[in-house]
């Protein structure tokens, strides 16, 4: 078995009050691993995990956002953002981490890897997987 | 590809139904199980979500699940299919790509 499956994971809480959101990031990074097509959706509390400016010295916990400026390097370079989801909680696209990938086959230019899209884009989305895993 | 969506926790208590009924395309299904099923009973705050969502999705509902929390199966919304554990499985297996919103 070595076919490539298009795979999504959706996020749909905040980090640090459950352990979701870095379990999530660990089977991503495993499943790229792998070779898989990944992406990732963050809708609800989820678009919380990409905010910029975290800071968790005060709570004792390991913060794990600046993982997310790796996975470009793994080939994960589509994470969707629902805007219905950020609207409702008053935030912007300026207010996430501005994550970069670098595209081989454009000489290395970088790219966003943020993609704000509608429900209606987001269903249509999920709609092409071949597998969706929920955190 | 059609996903099956999979509902098991109340719409009250969690917005699970919601996000997933913005979220489901036409032609997917959803079957509500676990406190997910209480979302079908007719007369509820979700009653019109779930009919206007029915134009474009199947909806289906685990029965021995209403049973337990002693919601009537004559008080499920009226083209809401009732299935047992065999047609959950049945359901699975139809659809591409099933969906558990957590």
């Amino acid at each position: 078995m070595s076919a490539t499956k298009k795979f999504l994971f959706l996020n749909r809480k905040a980090p640090y009050g459950t352990i979701y959101a870095l379990e999530s990031l660990e089977v991503v990074l495993i499943s790229a691993a792998f070779e898989q097509d990944v992406s990732m959706a963050f809708v609800d509390d989820g678009v919380y995990q990409l905010l910029k400016g975290q800071s968790t010295d005060g709570i004792g916990m390991k913060n794990f956002s600046p993982t997310y400026s790796a996975l470009g390097d793994y080939d994960i370079t589509k994470l969707y953002v629902e805007k219905e989801s950020l609207e409702e909680r008053g935030l912007t696209v300026d207010d996430l981490m501005d994550l970069k990938w670098e595209d081989e086959d454009d000489d290395w230019a970088e790219k966003d890897s943020i993609i704000v899209v509608s429900a209606a884009e987001l269903a249509e989305i999920m709609d092409q997987q071949e597998v969706i895993l929920s955190f | 590809m059609a996903i099956l969506h999979i509902v098991n926790k109340s719409p009250y208590e969690r917005n699970n139904l919601t996000s997933c009924l913005r979220l489901a395309k036409a032609g997917a299904g959803l079957i509500l199980i676990e406190d997910g099923v209480v979302a079908a009973a007719e007369g509820g705050k979700f009653s019109g979500a779930l009919k206007e969502a029915m134009k474009d999705i199947k909806i289906s509902v685990l029965g021995p699940d209403l049973d337990a929390r002693g919601i009537s199966r004559d008080k499920v919304i009226e083209g809401i299919d009732v299935v047992d554990y065999g047609g959950f499985v049945d359901l699975v297996a139809e659809y591409d790509v099933p969906q558990s919103w957590l």
